[in-house]
């Protein structure tokens, strides 16, 4: 049980996906401007993780044992047609979402966080329960850093900075300052 | 289709837009997960350069091969496993040449199927282009892709080791600057590089201004 617990603050915190594996790039810069479309996208992408741990994990077990060198290509065909699932539902449910993750809601196929979970989960030898925990908290972690990005870059838009500085280059800075705030949390687990 | 004209500027130009013009990291800003996370030493950077643009060339060309062939509906997922196919072969090529490396680059090797840059050129380019244009665009934008790690790289790796390739730069005296080699480096050293490139575009525009003011 203490596992799980360190498991889940070890995904979410310590070694942040984003912030310290620098996984799931691509909609952390993207889909970060508006705050509330930014909470939304982590929890789908956090939906999508679980259900690629316990493929995986399923995977695994049962059908990879004789084939491993299937594993990539097995991975990701999982990751994309839970995605593909995703985006129906969403559409369904929520027209308005959709239209505000775009583009990025297909691309959660190409979240490299997603396959990190998995790929990770098996280079450890988690099972199923340590993976989802495992997932959940990868999934937490990203929704976090997410957010915090898109609250900061909210309030970065209204503020008065040299154009030199505006853009990408600005917010692989605000990165960088977050990172190294998150490597704060590395204590958490020297002390015990 | 073997017939088909191939002005040589043509070529050219398609070579030489991914190495600097349209590079993928520094002016597309693609394909950030592998790099950030891989380019703390000049030679990890390096490999994992290489690998991707072996991935990147393999699979423009079949993907260029085969679109006239892929239903416009499925053509994600099958770039997808294409992609994935080159993927495997380049990560048991690096366990049987270089096993050290690929220890340290561990899963991001894996990671390079979700690389969006690849997935980009495909739907991008590939899809839409015959061979001959497809394999070159991708040439160019590996070999772009990989300098742009190369240079991440051994800047990260002498600010924050203060070596280069392993071989110490500085003497014994040097006091490393760890945090370029720990993960906020990764981003506060990219943010700079873009920094100075926007630096650099912002005064050739503007001199361009001045130039034309004065004419």
């Amino acid at each position: 049980m203490v596992d799980l617990v360190w498991i889940f603050f070890g995904a979410a915190l310590v070694n942040n996906f984003t912030l310290s594996y620098f996984l799931g790039l691509c909609p952390f810069f993207g889909v970060s401007s508006r705050l509330d479309v930014a909470v939304r996208l982590g929890l789908a992408s956090t939906f999508v993780m679980l259900i690629a741990s316990t493929g995986a994990w399923f995977l695994n077990s049962y059908v990879l044992v004789s084939a491993p060198y299937l594993r990539l290509i097995s991975f990701i065909v999982v990751i994309a047609s839970t995605v593909q699932f995703v985006e129906m539902v969403v559409k369904k449910a929520s027209p308005a979402l959709f239209q505000a993750l775009g583009i990025f809601l297909p691309l959660i196929t190409t979240n490299c966080a997603i396959l990190g979970v998995a790929l990770f989960q098996t280079n450890r030898g988690y099972g199923l329960a340590e993976g989802l925990v495992f997932a959940f908290g990868a999934g937490v972690g990203f929704t976090l850093a997410l957010s915090l990005m898109a609250g900061m870059r909210e309030e970065v838009e209204l503020s008065d900075i040299p154009s030199v500085v505006r853009g990408t280059a600005l917010n692989l800075l605000i990165a960088g300052v977050l990172s190294l705030a998150f490597m704060g949390f590395a204590g958490l687990f020297s002390n015990l | 289709m073997a017939a088909e004209a191939k002005s040589p500027d043509r070529l050219y130009q398609e070579f030489t837009k991914g190495i600097w013009k349209e590079n993928p990291i520094f002016v597309q800003v693609l394909g950030m997960c592998p790099m950030l996370a891989v380019t703390n030493t000049a030679i990890n950077a390096l490999a994992m350069g290489a690998a991707t643009a072996f991935v990147l060339i393999g699979s423009s060309f079949l993907v260029s091969l085969l679109r006239k062939f892929v239903p416009k509906e499925v053509r994600i997922s099958t770039y997808i496993v294409i992609i994935a196919t080159f993927v495997t072969a380049a990560d048991f090529l690096l366990q049987a040449t270089v096993p050290d490396i690929h220890r340290e680059l561990g899963a991001f090797i894996s990671l390079i199927v979700v690389n969006c840059l690849i997935l980009g050129r495909q739907e991008a380019f590939a899809s839409r282009n015959s061979v001959g244009y497809a394999v070159v665009d991708a040439i160019g934008m590996g070999i772009g892709f990989a300098l742009a790690l190369f240079m991440l790289g051994s800047a990260r790796e002498i600010l924050g080791f203060g070596s280069f390739f392993g071989h110490p730069l500085f003497g014994p005296n040097y006091e490393p600057w760890v945090v370029m080699i720990l993960p906020p480096g990764g981003f506060l050293m990219l943010g700079m590089i873009l920094l100075v490139m926007n630096w650099f575009q912002q005064r050739k525009s503007r001199s361009r201004e001045t130039m034309e003011k004065a004419a």
